[in-house]
């Protein structure tokens, strides 16, 4: 490392000499998390709190008639019980929170039902109590009178002329003509190349297949929990489990109407996201029940509230028709993909359609995404939202093409691959992408050549996502010791303290061992957007570099000070000011240590604060591999083999790159294989725990490999891309593809469960 | 209903509490002796988040009373290291980088070393079914199940 700290423009890219970037560190918060010291969202506790719990609509679409507390109020014990009478009716605001926006008025009715109940599940009303058995008596102390309403829950069912209407107010946006009556559609979206019908005509083979997909749950172990302090000169604080401490700050002031400069949110360590966590659920109610009650209150969901209250993702039903020469170029698509949004508007179907064809340069294309509100709980980000959705769709049939064609699924994918300088299907000119690169190692990988047998087939499936930047705050403390406090905003789900440590490490030139990397409140750091959009690594980490970069040049200001030379004339090189000038070549060599010891005399403490907003996240490719074993006798699928390759720009810390992609395959093979809600007549979700909602146990899967191609994005110092979400894309369609080639039977609808299996193989039998 | 008194003996110590009844033992854990660790994913026995070893049997804690735990013998994660060393353990899934966010881990060390203590050299195989009650919603567990057999051999270097 040399003086390029002085030209914070210009990156550090690979290629560069780099010490500690790119190394396998020990975690800094790792001892805490192996130790249980770690203090997640439950483990809070303050003195005197209650204990809050919520009332939830037993039914999937219904009219509050009215909510009797009297009873519940008169309990011994209970301290408050808050209703949708007790929070604002907000109007329509959107808020970009770092991975998708979103209506404060449909969150605020969301967290708390005002008129009416949309899913099982919705909060209807909220207790704080001096236990857990006074606020579970109380919820059942509390009549609420329902008007049961037609419920719909199935995409197409609620896109019906005849369906029940969520919402009375709703007239579909993005039509050529606004609709004279109201719908379930919230909004249709478009995005068109070139000539359709001409792209189909000129094809000599033609795919086209109906692809359906179930709400997915992100699964996280943690369940949602905060503690909120509403103290009596309007102060409050709150401590929570969630993607950013800052949108929970937000987020409560909007619902609540209050100053931001009011409201400490603290965040705790968090058990998992994956999205989930990109929005609030308790804290509002924990807050609301503070302030009526004059206590603290605890909230914790249990497992049952988590999956009926909150996330998933869609749901979907998806038509694909491509087109392509004999060659193999594909000359047209047409895609169309209908998500569930659940009971407010917002699916992902506008980055599923983005993220659709993204992979492929195609002339001629036409992708409608629909946004249909249903009587399910409102979907919440997951993992690269909306993109595995329409990648299982288009893989799907780009591997039914490949197969009429006769060529090889990885060739027809190079043969039609995006590549740098060609335009986007949404829009903006790829440039530093490593797409091609991830095919060529799929292909060259020694998995791709294993021989396959009897009841085994291999699948092949690519994916896409944008990967983001936005605003960011760090801050860079050196000690009097020359060791370093690195201070950002942006709760650490997966190792993100690591990166940022390693990054300011670098950066500064010191050991990561000299760097301590903290999360801090929103009192005590700068606004920085949540951890989501994988952002954090790229945007944070630009920040946390620039802060480091500052420092360095401070550090050499103090050196000059010291030896009394023109700061021109201090080189700085693996954390040690050197004298450059001529005249003074005797000054031997100082250490950030040493010149940390001197700071008082020099002009202070150390440290530095940058505030930014990041551009240029470079997008992230993903080429994956899937074997698979079916049991013809139970109808059970067995992933043998898994193979992901990615263009990670840089890895910043290999072995949590790794683990990036691997929990991202394993969710997507969940999603393929197991995961799925389930409804009955009346609208209940009938799987809500761990046991009937499957997720993947150790077990179910198989050692994955993670090949981390590097294709540097010059726009972060040392050429990083997010890598958290494109794992999840391609892994639907892997799995599909692979239980395809081992029956020989296209299946168009998740999940591939063992029942489904077992129809294909005995109609093939029969 | 009256509470319990409740004497047991928690990660070696003598402890005692007063317990309802109806108080599972991950509550009494955290909420009566501090011990938050053991961390709550379902309370139904599903995810495995709050397993600890009873009298040397795996089990999840949210599906014990914690009145059941009279005069046993408990080991929480609290436990696991011996003072301010590391179990090989916890030294191997920070090594192996095998946790993320970090929730499942306090379970599936117990979990381990469940196994570890019947089974000192499992195959792949058997490390993946041993654990397969507990879930980790974020490794892909490729990381864990290398960190399990490295510690594993590494405890039969020790007892060498």
């Amino acid at each position: 490392m040399s003086d390029v700290l002085d030209r914070p423009d210009i990156g550090h890219n690979a290629g560069d000499d780099l010490k500690v970037v790119g190394t396998r560190p020990i975690r800094p918060d790792g001892a805490d998390k192996v130790t249980g010291r770690a203090a997640f969202g439950a483990d809070f506790n303050m003195p005197g709190q209650l204990v809050g719990k919520v009332l939830r609509s037993p039914h999937a679409h219904a009219r509050i008639v009215s909510i009797d507390a009297k009873k519940a109020r008169a309990l011994p014990g209970v301290k408050a019980i808050v209703t949708g009478a007790d929070f604002p009716n907000l109007a329509d605001e959107f808020h970009e929170g770092g991975e998708a926006a979103s209506n404060l008025r449909d969150l605020a009715m969301n967290v708390m039902a005002r008129d009416k109940a949309l899913y099982d599940g919705h909060a209807v009303a909220a207790v704080a109590a001096t236990s857990s058995a006074v606020a579970d008596e109380a919820l059942a102390l509390i009549t609420v009178v329902y008007e049961v309403l037609p419920h719909v829950q199935e995409v197409e069912a609620a896109m019906a002329q005849d369906a029940p209407l969520l919402h009375g107010r709703m007239f579909t946006e993005g039509l050529e003509a606004r609709p004279d009556k109201p719908s379930n559609i919230a909004k249709r979206n478009r995005i068109a190349r070139g000539d359709l019908d001409a792209g189909f005509a000129a094809a000599d083979v033609i795919v086209e297949g109906r692809y359906t997909t179930q709400a997915v749950h992100q699964g996280y172990i943690e369940p949602h929990a905060c503690v909120a302090s509403w103290a009596a000169d309007g102060q409050c604080s709150v401590w929570s489990s969630s993607q950013g401490q800052f949108m929970v700050r937000t987020y409560c002031a909007k619902v609540l109407g209050l100053e931001i400069s009011n409201i400490r949110v603290t965040p705790a360590e968090i058990g998992g996201g994956f999205g989930g966590k990109t929005t609030v659920y308790l804290e509002p109610l924990a807050l609301a029940l503070s302030r009526q009650s004059g206590h603290p209150v605890k909230m914790v969901m249990t497992r049952d509230e988590v999956f009926r209250a909150t996330g998933p993702t869609s749901g979907s039903v998806m038509y694909v028709r491509l087109g392509a020469k004999t060659d193999g170029t594909i000359t047209a698509a047409d895609v169309e993909l209908k998500y569930q949004a659940g009971a407010f508007p917002g699916s992902p179907v506008g980055a599923g359609s983005m993220t659709a064809l993204a992979c492929y340069h195609i002339p001629n294309f036409r992708i409608t995404g629909w946004d249909v509100v249903t009587n399910t709980p409102k979907v919440a980000a997951y993992r690269a939202p909306g993109a595995p959705i329409s990648a299982f769709a288009v893989e799907c049939a780009v591997d039914d093409l490949a197969l009429k064609l006769g060529m090889d699924p990885i060739a027809l994918r190079e043969k039609n691959a995006v590549r740098d300088g060609m335009k986007a299907s949404y829009g903006p000119t790829f440039q530093n992408i490593g797409y091609v690169e991830t095919l060529e190692a799929i292909k060259t990988s020694p998995h791709y050549q294993i021989p396959l047998g009897p009841n085994q087939g291999r699948g092949v499936a690519v994916g896409f996502w944008f990967n983001v930047g936005g605003e960011s705050t760090a801050a860079l403390h050196v000690g009097e010791d020359g060791t370093a406090v690195v201070v950002t905003g942006n709760p650490d789900i997966g190792g993100s303290r690591a990166s940022m440590a390693m990054m300011a490490a670098e950066a500064l030139g010191i050991g990561v061992e000299k760097v301590r990397p903290i999360v801090a409140d929103t009192a005590s750091i700068g606004f920085s957007m949540l951890t989501g959009g994988s952002r954090t690594t790229f945007a944070t980490g630009m920040a946390v570099v620039q802060a480091a970069e500052k420092v360095v040049a401070e550090l050499k200001r103090r050196a000059a000070l010291i030896w009394e030379v023109s700061a021109d004339h201090v080189a700085w090189r693996e954390g040690v000011a050197h004298c450059l000038d001529p005249a003074k070549t005797d000054k031997p060599p100082l250490s950030l240590e040493a010149i940390a010891a001197q700071s008082a005399r020099t002009g202070g403490p150390i440290s530095a604060q940058v505030s930014l907003n990041a551009q240029g996240a470079g997008p992230g490719f993903a080429a994956h591999i899937c074997d698979v074993e079916i049991d013809p006798e139970t109808g059970g699928v067995t992933v043998l083999r898994y193979t992901a390759a990615q263009d990670v720009g840089k890895a910043i810390h290999p072995a949590y790159v790794e683990g990036q992609i691997q929990g991202g395959v394993a969710q997507g093979v969940g999603w393929a294989l197991n995961e799925e809600y389930i409804f009955d007549r009346d609208g209940k979700m009938e799987n809500a725990g761990f046991l009937d909602y499957r997720v993947p146990v150790a077990s179910d899967l198989p050692m994955i490999d993670a090949i981390m191609v590097e294709v540097p994005n010059p726009r972060h110092p040392f050429g990083a891309k997010g890598v958290g979400e494109v794992p999840i894309v391609p892994p639907l369609a892997a799995v599909a593809n692979a239980v395809r080639a081992a029956t020989g039977v296209r299946m168009c609808d998740l999940p591939l469960s063992p029942p489904k299996i077992r129809a294909v193989l005995d109609a093939k039998e029969g | 209903m009256s509470k319990q008194h409740v004497s047991t003996i928690v990660n070696g110590d003598p402890v005692e509490f007063l317990a309802d009844p109806g108080m599972t033992l991950l509550d009494a854990l955290r909420d009566e002796l501090d011990l938050t660790g053991s961390k709550e994913g379902c309370g139904s026995g599903d995810c495995g988040a709050c397993s600890v070893i009873l009298d040397g049997r795996l089990v999840c804690s949210c599906l014990v009373l914690a009145p059941e735990a009279e005069g046993r013998r408990v080991e929480t994660i609290e436990g696991l290291a011996h003072g301010s060393e590391l179990h090989p353990l916890q030294q191997k899934f920070l090594e192996h980088a095998a946790l993320q966010c970090g929730f499942c881990t306090p379970g599936l060390l117990m979990a381990s070393k469940a196994l570890l203590d019947v089974n000192p050299d499992p195959t792949e195989s058997e490390a993946r079914y041993w654990l397969a009650g507990n879930l980790c919603r974020c490794t892909g567990y490729d990381k864990i199940i290398r960190a399990v057999m490295d510690a594993a051999a590494e405890l039969r270097q020790e007892r060498v």
